[in-house]
């Protein structure tokens, strides 16, 4: 319960700020209307859709399978392969791999799965210092706030937000809201690191079981960075993002970009399948794989809840939500926020702590609507929105049941009565048009932003009646 | 850490049998073009990322080259002796070496240098995608990874015959699967960022210019 009354109140908070408002909203604009501008051709999109779901289904179904096949071929490749079953595991084995090179400073390019590990703050707990060079991470990092968009971090800010703390952090600077000059001083600063990092860290888009490959999607380059020039290469990933066939690969990267910003293409698609070979002059020595379960191999037992697993993490859900474009990224405070923020954390964290964040929609269906890989997000909202309430759980979703309380279970039952009785379901609603001038002014918190419904002064049924529809 | 293996294989394979079988393949139709217009499409696209696209003969490129180096002011350059193009680009400054730089042996002998001492890279480059305006590398020990990242300009010599209409279809052409390099790099532009207000700004951590010679027959 702690954790709902803080989303309510961060809610509350974000609609009441200005600057967040509007910050959202123009970058929703913005995001919609380039994703649609991207896809002119409607019967492309569609089958590009299916085929992109089609392929996630499949690698979700031979998901073990696939995972042995993927170590195989990183092995004879020549990347080490790791398995964590939760994010304490998969700290301590980044850890490890820093330990062993005595290493002082981790590089990283953008991973949302590093986001979830709380890496950073682990590592700093052991005296190794963390930088992001993602320029939207980066931003945040200096700022010390979480991502708000799991594709554009640093949506939540303006560019004389980002100057302001630029002139803070950086006083020798001059002071600019250019966003070149901005751009232009973060490559200064970073490249530096670059040139010194021992280890860099990268997320995965994309892991292909067929060759061994970790595929990266990017536009600053910074991701080539990481995996470039430092001595050791670390990608950490979630299970569920391997796919079975390199030929897999085109159609997803089709969507993935086009659905995120609109963009046909990002700047670099960087596919690495091992480490620097024996003759070649660049390169990390040693390219490790870290695979993250973390709660994901629990989702995967569910034949409905399952469909969570097949996010390609574009964010177009949370650009086209009405809610996530009003209360913006933070009010979730979760790692990923937004529709399939959702559906997938409270899964992770347990209905008794998240059960509020399946409540936060409309139920509107735009999410589902232009989910690349058709993710039926609305009716997964609707299935945990069930768990979170129902007595008899399976003791799959961790908090099942916790929202169930007191009286408003014997109040369904009521209901449910009353509506397979119409003999005293008629009586009910007509006693209760007549007494109608008894309804209290307010309902609690559903009247403190809405005006109070009213008992009609008539039944349907007598309407109908005087109408001359008869029963049948 | 083997125990967290078994254990996560073992519960995916358990709950395994009860999902549903999806053999289905929806066809996605890809376009097709012809050479000219290949090589339109790919420099529409890559021009309109901001990326400078010239289409030269092959027996010309050289003079272009020079021309770009002095009119960008391009103090060094680049490249690798070893390649197709290594000596005709070795001769093309005469007997002075003019802006050309090479660099032998491993990364950690030249880092620094390549960080700080170079104005621009030329590479080959594998194959390109018409359809999104893509360059495809396949750094090797010639013209390794960093050669296209760090300087701040990279220029990249094409075949227009190098062109294909899709990524799905240099994949399925040249059967990737069978065999991938170390690093195989699809490039559409010069490096880009959108974080601050989704403003573009050009030139975040890689190359802030990316300049195409497009090679045609004589
Ligand atoms: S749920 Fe669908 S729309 Fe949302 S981030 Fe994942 S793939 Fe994109």
């Amino acid at each position: 319960m702690q954790q709902s009354v803080e989303f309510r109140g961060r809610s509350r908070e974000a609609l009441g700020n200005e600057q967040i408002r509007s910050n959202f909203r123009q970058a929703m604009d913005g995001l919609m209307s380039k994703r649609k501008a991207s896809f002119p051709d409607q019967d492309e999109l569609r089958r590009l859709r299916l085929r992109a779901a089609e392929i996630r289904a499949n690698a979700l179904l031979k998901l073990p399978e696939l995972l042995e096949r993927l170590e195989q071929r990183c092995h004879e490749n020549g990347i080490q392969v790791h398995w964590a079953e939760s994010t304490a595991e998969a700290n301590a084995i980044v850890l490890g791999i820093m330990q062993r090179h005595d290493a002082r400073l981790l590089i990283k390019g953008k991973s949302m799965v590093s986001e979830e590990m709380e890496l950073n703050h682990y590592l700093e707990a052991h005296g190794i210092e963390c930088l992001e060079s993602d320029l939207g991470e980066y931003i945040l990092q200096l700022a010390g706030e979480p991502p708000s968009h799991i594709v554009a971090p640093a949506i939540h800010k303006s560019r004389q937000q980002i100057a302001q703390l630029f002139r803070q952090k950086f006083p020798d600077i001059p002071y600019s809201e250019d966003v070149d000059t901005l751009t232009r001083s973060a490559r200064t600063i970073l490249r530096r690191k670059f040139n010194q990092a021992p280890v860099g860290l990268s997320g995965v888009n994309f892991a292909v079981a067929e060759t061994g490959t970790i595929c990266l999607v990017e536009n600053e380059g910074n991701g080539r960075m990481c995996t470039t020039v430092p001595p050791v290469h670390i990608a950490v990933t979630g299970i569920e993002k391997v796919v079975e066939h390199l030929a897999d690969i085109p159609p997803l990267l089709s969507l993935l970009p086009r659905s995120a910003t609109g963009q046909h293409i990002t700047t670099y698609f960087n596919m690495i399948s091992s480490p620097r070979k024996p003759g070649e002059r660049d390169g990390p020595q040693e390219v490790h794989l870290v695979l993250l379960d973390n709660g994901r191999s629990r989702i995967y037992q569910d034949q409905e809840l399952i469909q969570t697993l097949r996010c390609i993490r574009c964010g177009a859900c949370m650009n086209h939500c009405p809610v996530y474009a009003r209360i913006g990224g933070h009010a979730y405070g979760t790692t990923i926020p937004g529709p399939i923020g959702s559906i997938l954390e409270p899964q992770k964290a347990g209905l008794d702590r998240l059960g509020d964040l399946p409540t936060a929609s409309t139920l509107c269906g735009a999410c589902a609507e232009v989910c690349p890989v058709k993710i039926p997000i609305p009716d997964l909202l609707n299935r945990l929105r069930f768990e979170r309430v129902r007595s008899d759980g399976d003791n799959l979703t961790p908090g099942q049941g916790s929202q169930r309380h007191g009286w408003e279970p014997t109040v369904w039952r009521a209901w449910s009565w009353l509506h397979a009785h119409p003999l005293v379901y008629r009586l009910g609603t007509r006693i209760a048009s007549r007494l109608r001038w008894l309804q209290p002014r307010r309902l609690g918190n559903w009247s403190r932003v809405r005006s109070t419904p009213r008992v009609a002064s008539r039944t349907l049924h007598e309407l109908a009646a005087k109408n001359g529809f008869n029963d049948e | 850490m083997n125990d967290a293996r078994s254990n996560i294989l073992k519960r995916l394979k358990e709950a395994g049998p009860g999902l549903p079988e999806t053999a289905e393949q929806t066809p996605v139709p890809l376009a097709r073009w012809s050479p000219a217009q290949r090589i339109e499409r790919f420099s529409q696209r890559m021009e309109s990322v901001r990326a400078e696209v010239h289409i030269v003969p092959d027996n010309g490129w050289i003079d272009l080259l020079k021309e770009l180096v002095s009119e960008k002011g391009i103090g060094t350059l680049l490249y690798s002796p070893p390649t197709e193009y290594g000596s005709a680009i070795g001769a093309a400054w005469g007997t002075s070496d003019g802006p050309l730089r090479t660099l032998t042996g491993e990364i950690e002998e030249w880092q620094e240098q390549l960080f700080s001492d170079i104005d621009a890279a030329l590479t080959s480059t594998h194959a390109a995608i018409a359809e999104t305006g893509t360059l495809v590398l396949w750094p090797d020990s010639a013209e390794p990874r960093t050669f296209s990242l760090v300087p701040p300009i990279h220029i990249a010599l094409l075949k227009a015959e190098r062109i294909f209409d899709t990524f799905a279809d240099l994949v399925a052409r040249e059967q990737w699967q069978n065999g991938l390099p170390t690093n195989a790099l699809l490039i559409s532009g010069p490096s880009k960022s959108a974080d601050i207000e989704q403003t573009l700004a050009y030139g975040v951590h890689g190359p802030v210019e990316l300049i195409v010679l497009v090679l045609t027959e004589a």
